[in-house]
């Protein structure tokens, strides 16, 4: 058996704790001066990855971890601080500034590194906290043919493939699969590290590599074409009821039984 | 520290005036020569190292020290002792020191960019850091020789243990030289008896720079720096303060009772200790004016959402012309202080210069504004500014020590006027 190569995908997206505003021509949301950072599940998967291989968990030990990210030229500071927390190097590909990659062409960039760098293991978010689309790590594994567990709260090495408890609504669902695979990770899996500065001086010292799509034979070409971008309408308030009867009476009068 | 070794002496400061006359008193200025304030190897940060530095504290401030954890230290009134290994696996208590031995080497504009925001997040969290970092840790890594660097900075900057300075005592503040703690030489070091008031993280400390005199009949030029470690026989720390703010800061008195300590920690030469003193005392005051920066910069943070969220008459509150010019003089004092405190750091980081006057002037100006700013902000939340369910109060109360601590107003006023006055000396004969 081979050693663990890792690929973790990362993205830099609106700060978590920034609240998004849509822009006054409504085609997308303000990204000018607001503060970025690593999506909050990328962190989950870097500080997985770098817990393999500190805990020795798999028996065969990690061989590399790469962090990788597509998107505007700023998007190098995300990767820096995905090396200063563990990830031996990084692969970027860079976009202009707006330009908005779809979950599959992110996929078939990912398939061709996977490829390149010889990944047997894909640890990527389950989602990104942008546009929420969750569908990057099972495009991966479509596109390659191999296993995805997803939502995963908990991963070990055993004897005979690789555990994960996945997040399911009401508790959890363990699945075994064989490597090569990708795991996307929830917030239950751990709690990440933040980079030391320390680490961050030692991580402008590793290396990152600068492809571009077309290099890599893939079109970034988007299939669909954003209309309008609105804010959600303010939430009305609701209404208490007194007993049973009284929220009959109220479905009745909404038309809803 | 503040409180703590604060109130420096004025007495004291003639011993390190010893300059060439100025031929030109606008172009000349109060300075000392900084290429000994650096580590070897040490390339002044770039704005962007800076920008990036800030963004690496404020990403741990959010995830370590929240507003939960700043109230709780400040009801509590003790410091949350997990604190100091956070801090040092972050990297942020060795910000001046040696690489070999854990530090980073950035600068003193980088010390400041970590203290304006720990204390952003908590003023008594950032004065303890300050004590820690700059008060004891700078001063080591100034005036230490190597084996004692060696001996004690890894521990301190690790976080594995705790720092702090002791000058001042009850009837020594500002006036520092009249202290009475005295050491006596014996076989082998020194005998120190005395106490020290006032002295933060002197609860927790495990590391202490502790001033007494060696000579007690010469002034200011019989006293000497001593590195005390807690292990020492007839150390204790006789009570924690019960202060109005920067609560979690634990200040104590601290007593010594025929406390032995070998010669191998005597810090500096003997009888020279108020050049040691002296030596940080700017650099000290230049990183500490970054704790009311930060106080200004939080009392900023809950003022602004909470005028434009509460409305009244049917509109927010900050739409209202008296509340725009509040706002505007918050924020205008804090940009001016600001750019003030990291100017006075940048020339020392770039050029050198450590200007005596403008140390003393960016921790003045920073002070009182920090306290004006903290009452706008109570002023402007009303009724919720003045309960404690907000941190305004605690605001206020953590900026009015910046005041008080590392040499009061008055003192700083006059450590100006003596910079003027040696400037123009010539012209009073």
């Amino acid at each position: 058996m081979a050693a663990l190569r890792i690929l973790v995908p990362v993205k830099r997206v609106i700060d978590y704790a920034v609240k998004p505003r849509v822009n006054k021509a409504q085609t997308a949301i303000e990204t000018s001066g607001v503060k970025h950072s690593m999506n909050p599940f990328d962190e989950l998967s870097i500080e997985e990855s770098v817990r393999i291989r500190e805990k020795k968990s798999y028996p065969h030990g990690v061989d590399e971890i790469i962090a990788f990210s597509i998107g505007p030229p700023k998007s190098v500071d995300t990767l820096r601080t995905a090396m200063a927390m563990g990830a031996d190097r990084s692969i970027f590909v860079e976009t202009k500034e707006g330009e908005e990659v779809e979950p599959l062409a992110v996929g078939k960039v990912i398939r061709e590194l996977v490829k390149r760098e010889g990944i047997n293991l894909v640890v990527c978010g389950k989602q990104s906290i942008d546009d929420d689309a969750g569908q990057t790590g099972q495009i991966v594994a479509g596109l390659m043919g191999w296993g995805a567990a997803t939502q995963a709260s908990k991963v070990s090495f055993g004897e005979k493939g690789v555990e994960v408890e996945k997040e399911v609504d009401g508790g959890t669902e363990t699945v075994r699969s064989q490597l090569p695979m990708v795991i996307t990770t929830d917030l239950r899996l751990n709690e990440p590290r933040y980079a030391s500065l320390p680490n961050i001086m030692k991580a402008k010292k590793k290396k990152i590599d600068k492809i571009s799509a077309e290099e890599l034979g893939v079109s970034l070409e988007r299939r669909l074409k954003t209309l309008k971008v609105i804010e959600p309408p303010p939430r009305q308030g609701g209404g208490k009821v007194d007993d049973v009867d009284g929220m009959i009476a109220k479905l009745k009068e909404l038309g809803a039984i | 520290m503040a409180t703590a070794r604060c109130l420096r002496s004025v007495a004291a400061r003639p011993a390190l005036q010893f300059r060439p006359k100025p031929q030109f008193p606008l172009s000349t200025i109060q300075h000392r020569n900084a290429s000994s304030k650096h580590p070897k190897g040490f390339e002044p940060p770039t704005y962007a190292d800076l920008a990036e530095l800030r963004e690496r504290v404020q990403e741990f401030t959010r995830r370590e020290i929240p507003e939960e954890v700043a109230a709780k230290t400040d009801k509590s009134n003790s410091f949350p002792n997990e604190m100091w290994q956070k801090l040092g696996d972050a990297g942020f208590l060795g910000m001046t020191a040696d690489e070999d031995v854990g530090g980073l080497a950035m600068g003193y504009q980088a010390h400041c960019v970590v203290m304006e925001e720990i204390s952003r997040a908590s003023g008594s969290i950032g004065l303890s850091y300050a004590a820690h970092s700059q008060l004891c840790v700078n001063q080591l890594q100034l005036n230490g020789n190597p084996e004692q660097k060696q001996k004690f900075l890894p521990g301190l900057i690790a976080g594995t243990s705790v720092g702090a300075l002791a000058m001042s005592e009850s009837g020594a503040g500002s006036d520092v030289v009249s202290m009475r703690t005295t050491a006596k030489a014996v076989d082998g070091g020194y005998v120190l008896n005395g106490t020290k008031m006032w002295i933060t993280n002197g609860p927790d400390a495990d590391v202490v720079v502790v001033y007494a005199k060696t000579e007690p009949d010469k002034g200011s030029k019989g006293i000497t720096a001593f590195i005390v470690q807690k292990e020492f026989e007839g150390f204790s720390c006789a009570r924690k303060l019960d202060k109005m703010g920067m609560r979690g800061s634990n200040t104590g008195e601290l007593v010594f009772d025929g406390v032995f300590v070998p010669k191998e920690n005597v810090l500096g030469e003997i009888n020279r200790g108020v050049k040691v003193l002296m030596e940080g005392l700017d650099l000290e005051r230049l990183v500490l004016s970054a704790g009311p920066l930060g106080i200004m910069q939080a009392a900023m943070d809950v003022t602004l959402p909470f005028t434009h969220q509460r409305k009244q008459f049917g509109t927010p509150i900050a739409h209202n012309q008296l509340v725009q010019g509040k706002l505007a003089d918050m924020y205008t004092k804090l940009q001016a202080a600001r750019s003030y405190t990291y100017d006075t750091a940048r020339k020392v980081d770039e050029m050198g210069q450590i200007r005596t006057q403008d140390c003393a002037g960016a921790i003045m100006y920073a002070a009182e504004r920090a306290t004006e700013c903290s009452l706008d902000c109570i002023q402007l939340l009303g009724g919720m500014g003045y309960v404690e369910e907000m941190p305004a109060s605690r605001l206020l109360r953590d900026a009015k020590l910046y005041e008080i601590g590392a040499g009061t107003t008055e003192i700083r006023k006059i450590v100006i006027g003596r910079a003027f006055n040696k400037e123009y000396s010539s012209y009073a004969s």
